[in-house]
């Protein structure tokens, strides 16, 4: 277990010299504390369109750091040859994935601490009530969602060429996951076979991350999710994790490292 | 001869300034898009009207907290509801069945999914209809021709908000932008009526809407009849309040022309009729 908290520790380092995070939190925070200084008919009650857009930028921000960071981790070690010495420690080739997977889940969890500390800041100052419980949950369920996209990364940089390729596949698939994961059974049904079976086997058989999005109970105010549902979510993000990890172990283990 | 590289510099320089100042006139004409006085008109051209629907359509997604159809459910091309509101229709039972598109969960993984939506049908109320006007404002900036999105944050602005004020610079600035609007001017007398109480204003401003509403080609007219009726129903209560029964008499006859409820006016011009017969209202007492 020491073995994969060091890697997890350097993954770590890496976020924090990196320059992405400072970046994206930089434009996060000036692009919501504009939206905040615009004075709508001379009501500076008006607060949930910056909550609104906060939130969009964190998500956004979070995923990007999220599949970047992680796309370029084995990549990155056998381009630079630091795998062998790294392999020959010894550590095993199941504890590098586990290692990489830790250190970058908890990385985001870091930049998402910051992230949402930000938007506590800046709502809280404009209305006056910081409803903690809910900020909570939703980082707590924007963090299990990155546990399985970072494990989905991991997984897609053994299988796919290049850095680049990996995250621009991604992205697209965790988009169209969040977009249209709760719309796919409707528009299966309203297509004709075999379509209607292939969207159906789709719908039933992918990770259905629009669940750990709870921005619309932060923005509205809508109280609290059942902490029922949250435990049953988070143990689907840790089962989706585990396929996905275990997959990347499978690739990982028989990947020739020196092509 | 050879120029030295300053030399060069300052000869374009001095170039570039006077072109920059001869053209600057004509340039001016050169480009229409060039000439709009709205940033977003200029950025997005026609394409800004269709992020002004969108941010119209969020402003209703605002008024119901969330809860709100996608392009997928069944109810999502419906009439928003923040425009009949602002018409002052209130929601029955019916409609409140009509607008759960959500039905019966359709298998566990959308049972479970419900958890994390919001699936309440609530409006905004208690002053909070004020999260809807940025919406509103972005859809006035983007589309200065789409004429709901006045009406209905002038109305928010006056009924929820008590901002009779904003209300009217609003609808001004509608008004500016589209000149023969009769929606528009039948709003603002609903200002001077009910904020200001100024009912000779009220009255010259919706009889100029009348006339607005009687310019507009025929078929353009049959489509929006239900302004006209607004605006008639309206003038023939101010005249009742005024004690002129006869033109309250007539501004019902016009409306009863275009109304789907003709039996229901038929019912108040009775009345009136029975007043003028009756005789002249009495003159309340002066106060001393």
């Amino acid at each position: 277990m020491s073995k994969i908290f060091a890697l997890a520790g350097v993954v770590i380092k890496e976020l924090y010299r990196r320059k992405d995070f400072y970046v994206l939190f930089v434009l996060t925070a000036l692009l919501t504390l504009a939206a905040g200084m615009v004075n709508f008919f001379h009501d500076d009650k008006i607060v949930r369109y910056v909550k609104d857009i906060c939130l969009l930028l964190i998500w956004v921000s979070a995923l990007v750091i999220a599949v970047v960071t992680t796309a370029r981790q084995i990549p990155a070690e056998r381009e630079a040859r630091t795998i062998f010495p790294l392999l020959a420690k010894p550590v095993s080739r199941a504890q590098v994935i586990a290692g990489k997977f830790l250190g970058c889940w908890l990385a985001t969890g870091v930049a998402l601490v910051v992230f949402y500390f930000f938007f506590a800041a800046v709502t809280g100052s404009k209305e006056q009530i910081w409803p903690w419980g809910a900020y909570l949950e939703a980082v707590w369920m924007h963090w299990a969602m990155l546990a399985i996209v970072i494990a989905m990364v991991l997984l897609g940089s053994i299988y796919f060429a290049a850095p680049s390729s990996t995250s621009t596949i991604t992205l697209i698939v965790v988009a169209g996951i969040l977009l249209l994961g709760t719309h796919l059974k409707i528009i299966a049904l309203q297509q004709p076979e075999p379509m209607q079976t292939i969207l159906t086997i789709g719908y039933f058989a992918m990770p259905h991350l629009e669940w750990y999005d709870l921005r619309d109970f932060v923005v509205y105010d809508m109280g609290l999710v059942p902490l029922r549902a949250v435990g049953l979510a988070t143990l689907y993000a840790a089962a989706w994790t585990g396929i996905f990890l275990l997959l990347a172990w499978l690739g990982f283990r028989r990947k020739n490292l020196t092509t | 001869m050879k120029l030295s590289p300053l030399s060069t510099l300052a000869v374009l320089l001095a170039l570039a300034l006077t072109l920059a100042s001869g053209l600057l006139q004509t340039a001016d004409q050169w480009s229409a898009r060039a000439k709009s006085d709205n940033l977003f008109g200029m950025l997005f051209g026609d394409g800004r009207k269709l992020f002004a629907n969108q941010f119209f359509t969020m402003a209703d997604v605002y008024f119901h907290s969330g809860y709100y159809p996608s392009i997928f459910d069944q109810g999502a091309a419906e009439e928003k509801e923040i425009i009949s509101a602002s018409h002052g229709k209130k929601e029955n039972e019916a409609d409140e069945k009509n607008e759960d598109f959500l039905g019966r969960p359709k298998d566990w993984i959308d049972a479970f999914g419900r958890n994390f939506r919001i699936t309440q049908h609530t409006h905004l109320e208690n002053h909070n209809e004020r999260e809807i006007l940025p919406w509103l404002r972005l859809a006035a900036d983007l589309d200065p021709q789409k004429i709901e999105t006045y009406t209905v944050g002038a109305f928010f602005l006056r009924e929820h908000l008590n901002r009779a004020d904003q209300a009217e610079a609003f609808l001004r600035e509608g008004l500016r932008n589209n000149p023969d609007s009769c929606e528009i001017l039948f709003e603002l007398g609903r200002i001077y009526h009910e904020s200001y109480h100024d009912q000779n204003r009220a009255r010259n401003v919706w009889q100029l809407g009348v006339k607005k509403f009687i310019a507009r080609p025929g078929a353009e007219q049959k489509d929006t009849r239900l302004v006209f009726e607004e605006l008639a129903v309206n003038l023939a209560h101010l005249e009742t309040d005024a004690g002129n029964y006869a033109a309250a008499i007539d501004w019902f006859k016009a409306a009863q022309k275009v109304s789907p409820t003709a039996y229901a006016l038929q019912i108040q011009i009775d009345v009136l009729q029975k007043k003028l017969a009756a005789g002249p209202p009495l003159s309340p007492p002066k106060l001393p």
